[in-house]
């Protein structure tokens, strides 16, 4: 099936997402569609795939000219798309969300035919080796694996257009190995694949023709084999350098102790165990791991959100585990959750009130517990324009904002004050080149002004750039810290246990 | 508008995934000013359809509408602008009345009657933007009134030294009923909708036991009610005997304005919205949410135990278990309908107390009955509620995300 959209246009109100869109989908290729966040590749994917209708242009199969009323339609057609988010019923099990929507009868009573659901998720489980339990509640499943439901669900559909709607933005470096060899199998059976990312590496890996969107328009293809310098210009527009400039460190005394720090959950379980190491003045120190592997109950522990079980940790001479939060970042430490939506921001707050949200008490804000309005606005002024925040007011709500300004927004409020310590966690994750540029200066900035700085990343790309120093965990405790110049896989064999760089060698 | 993002529309369908229970609250809360006065115009036009059925002359002439539909269309005109006019009268003017006092009379009445609705109302608004569904208002009134006529008739000292002590009973009382289930939530978990209902129950069982006690009755009744308050505790009528109107109406205006000032411009009222609005965000930036959840309910119930000097020291000088009335019930009603922002409490406070002055005169005028009023703030909430629904009935757009920019 050969899938083609001409001149596809989508407005909203004043603002055009899709501008004349051309775009061939062959069948037995994966054709990359790369662009920065707010491109327009989700608005044009939700066009193709029904959900909303274009304002201009047409879809056509196999030349044939057709119109797709929603979803359904679209599904009807052969055209499947795996949402970003997904869209599983947490509480089903596998066969039962395969057959969500087109259910099976047996029997006279018109029983749901379970077997055959099962029986479906088997055959394709097996046929690409997916490794699935059709009868495993979804919600008990890592997201790597529902993401294979979906795609399960797919093709049990005959999907003959596959479409994935950033489909790596939650996955491991290992999940998302996983997935490009599935896209693979995928494709040398007849599937057309659309991968829509903004991802150069697996556009790179994967691809068999690349088209770039820029600002709602088709601003070029590219062969696989382009740079990736190249497709990061094409996307951003601008030369873009894809290597983060910094001088060597020079680290001074040391900032922050960790002293055999323990945490065990709530249900009893070691999520840190017995972990120590020291950042000193002027160094990132990076922490690499795959996600879950206790840099979550590391940071939240040092930030104060969690009681350690056992250990503790010293800030300037001050021992901060113990102490409330606000204490602790009182005592100079800057803090980047990693959930910037979830705990970084409050979203139906305006730029301006996010921008002070952990200094509302502290001058110049407020005074005995009066807010000043006047101040707060012209501090907010000062930050979007410093920290090139791009929205057209500070009394937008933080919600409205794009990802990548959403986080300049926290990196703003963090590192506006006097900072001894920065821990940030997933400092450029779901963002654009430009912005993970931006985040990267200023995250050296504050290095080189002195200030030791944790980075916690599951991506090695941002490790490796970042890092003077890596420190690996696995299980809750540090397997080894090693210098940036360690090899990848190396670093990888370590995010698979393996205990130091002799052992991983 | 052109700021919107291109990907939010994208985003619309996992945004709305994301609305968990507190967000939907907000979002009801927090209606917009255009969708409330749709809601009032569309509870009207189905009361008014409520109105005809239950009008016998409406009634006795529909057989033989299609005869003679003048009969019918003026029988339903007349009861429907009768019923309208009945409340218009008493609520606000009284057309017939041969002085000022007894034209503005209704609308004295319509203040009296909102006093109690906006301290109560002011205090539910401040729970919902905080995250904090508070349905104990009505116990905390019955509390505070206790305390408040403990001091009022147990005490005896010159006005205003008895009043202010009165008033601050009063408000101690709410603030004890509200601090119980803020630190239940806090220390426990345990949700505050189940336990401000629960304590409803208890306070008004307490105040029954205490009123069979002999140093709660009254010389000379056996009826369970209090001694009357001393009148060195009562607030004086704000224009002299002639009208029940008295200073507590004032001091709500007051509160109002303090309730604005805490939420818009204290750093306490920052926490308090931050904590409802995104409780993770608000921890991780170092704000300590059960104690902010702890005081919410504290200053809900104190405005809620002001709501009750309103009743006891402004019109109804003892205390019985009746000294609540629907208030509480009725103060979430009004602060939906002021979208939980003191200047729209009050002004739906003052709606709210209209139709409840106009009830009588609804009964005596157009001859219907006065439950008709509540039918009339029941459509108002369940519009409120649903707005979808009024969107619909108006033929009004969806809001997409690039509304929520603009909000």
């Amino acid at each position: 099936m050969r899938l083609e959209l001409r001149g596809i246009t989508k407005r909203f109100g004043d603002f055009t997402a899709n501008d004349k869109i051309d775009l061939v989908v062959e069948p037995g290729k994966v054709h990359a569609l790369l662009g920065e966040n707010g491109a327009g590749k989700s608005t044009l994917m939700n066009t193709l795939f029904g959900l909303y209708d274009p304002d201009e242009g047409e879809i056509l199969i196999d030349d044939k000219p057709v119109s797709f009323a929603g979803p359904g339609d679209a599904m009807t057609a052969g055209i499947a798309m795996v949402h970003q988010h997904f869209m599983l019923v947490h509480p089903f099990t596998v066969a039962e969300n395969v057959m969500l929507g087109h259910e099976q009868y047996k029997g006279p009573f018109k029983m749901l035919d379970l077997n055959a659901a099962r029986e479906k998720v088997r055959e394709i489980s097996a046929k690409f080796g997916f490794n699935v339990n059709p009868d495993a509640v979804v919600e008990d499943l890592p997201v790597g694996a529902q993401q294979r439901v979906e795609i399960i669900k797919a093709l049990s559909q005959r999907a003959e257009v596959l479409i994935l709607d950033e489909p790596t933005a939650v996955l491991t470096p290992q999940e998302t190995d996983e997935l490009l060899e599935i896209v693979r199998q995928l494709r040398d059976s007849g599937t057309a694949v659309v991968l829509i990312t903004h991802k150069l590496r697996e556009v790179k890996a994967i691809a068999d023709t690349i088209t770039v969107i820029r600002r709602g328009k088709v601003v070029g293809t590219a062969e696989p084999s382009a740079s990736r310098e190249e497709l990061a210009s094409l996307m951003v527009g601008r030369a873009v350098t894809m290597t983060v400039d910094k001088t060597p460190a020079t680290p001074g005394d040391v900032v922050l102790s960790v002293e055999a720090l323990s945490v065990i959950d709530d249900i009893g379980v070691t999520q840190l165990h017995n972990v120590s190491f020291d950042v000193r003045a002027g160094e990132i120190f990076a922490i690499a791991g795959v996600q879950g592997n206790g840099q979550t109950e590391l940071t939240e522990a040092l930030l104060g959100a969690i009681k350690p079980a056992a250990g503790r940790a010293i800030l300037a001479g001050k021992q901060i585990t113990g102490l409330p939060i606000a204490e602790v970042l009182e005592s100079g430490l800057g803090f980047v959750p990693e959930d910037r939506t979830e705990d970084g921001l409050v979203g139906n707050f305006t730029i301006a009130n996010n921008l002070m949200l952990d200094v509302y008490d502290k001058a110049p804000y407020s005074s005995h517990g009066v807010l000043k309005p006047a101040v707060i606005a012209a501090e907010a002024e000062k930050n979007v324009e410093q920290f090139d925040i791009r929205t057209p007011s500070i009394n937008l709500t933080a919600g409205s904002l794009s990802g990548g300004n959403q986080q300049k927004v926290v990196l703003a409020r963090e590192l506006s004050r006097p900072l001894k310590l920065l821990i940030a966690s997933n400092p450029t994750r779901g963002l654009d080149v430009g912005s993970i540029e931006f985040v990267h200066k200023r995250i050296i900035q504050e290095r080189d002004a002195g200030a030791a700085v944790i980075i916690v990343s599951a991506e090695l790309d941002e490790v490796v750039a970042l890092a003077d120093r890596i420190a690996v965990m696995y299980h809750g405790e540090i397997v080894g810290i090693v210098p940036p110049s360690t090899g990848r896989d190396t670093l990888g064999l370590m995010m698979a246990g393996a205990h130091t760089e002799e052992d991983a060698a | 508008m052109s700021a919107a993002p291109a990907e939010s529309p994208a985003e619309a369908p996992a945004e709305a995934r994301k609305r968990d229970s507190r967000s939907l609250l907000r979002e009801i809360a927090e209606s917009s000013t255009l969708l409330i006065i749709l809601a009032i115009v569309a509870s009207l036009a189905i009361s008014a359809v409520l109105i005809l059925i239950a009008d016998p002359e409406f009634r006795a002439a529909l057989p033989y509408f299609f005869d003679r539909p003048m009969d019918a269309l003026s029988a339903g005109w007349e009861a429907v602008s009768s019923a309208y006019y009945a409340i218009f009268q008493g609520a606000f003017w009284n057309t017939g009345g041969e002085t000022f006092a007894a034209s503005i009379a209704p609308f004295m009445q319509t203040l009296t009657m909102a006093t109690p609705l906006i301290f109560a109302g002011l205090g539910i608004g401040i729970g919902f933007r905080a995250g904090l569904f508070n349905i104990g208002a009505q116990g905390q009134i019955l509390i505070g009134a206790t305390l408040g006529a403990m001091v009022g008739f147990m005490w005896h000292m010159p006005f205003p030294w008895h009043l202010i002590l009165a008033v601050i009973g009063c408000a101690l009382g709410g603030a004890l009923w509200g601090f119980i289930p803020g630190i239940l939530k806090a220390k426990t978990g345990a949700h505050e909708v189940i336990t401000t209902i629960m304590l409803n129950y208890i306070a008004l069982n307490l105040v029954s036991w205490l009123l069979s006690l002999e140093a709660f009755q009254r010389e000379g009744s056996d009826n369970p009610q209090s001694p009357v308050l001393d009148e060195t505790a009562m607030y004086p009528k704000l224009f002299g005997g002639q009208f029940q109107l008295h200073w507590g109406f004032i001091l709500a205006l007051l509160a109002a304005g303090f309730a604005w000032w805490l939420m818009e411009r204290s750093t306490l009222g920052f926490q308090f919205r931050a904590v409802g609005a995104n409780p993770s965000a608000a921890k991780t930036a170092g704000m300590k949410v059960s104690t902010i959840t702890i005081l919410v309910m504290v200053v809900a119930g104190a405005f809620s135990g002001l709501a009750a000097s309103a009743q006891l020291l402004g019109t109804q000088p003892s205390l019985t278990i009746g000294i609540a009335g629907s208030i509480g019930f009725d103060a979430i009603t009004v602060a939906l309908l002021g979208a939980s922002r003191p200047f729209g409490t009050v002004l739906a406070a003052i709606l709210f107390g209209g139709l409840k002055a106009a009830g009588p005169a609804l009964q005596v005028q157009a001859g219907l009955p006065v439950d008709i009023v509540l039918v009339i703030q029941s459509l108002i909430v369940l519009f409120i509620a649903a707005p979808p629904l009024v969107r619909f009935i108006f033929r009004l757009p969806t809001p997409r995300v690039v509304k929520e920019v603009a909000a």
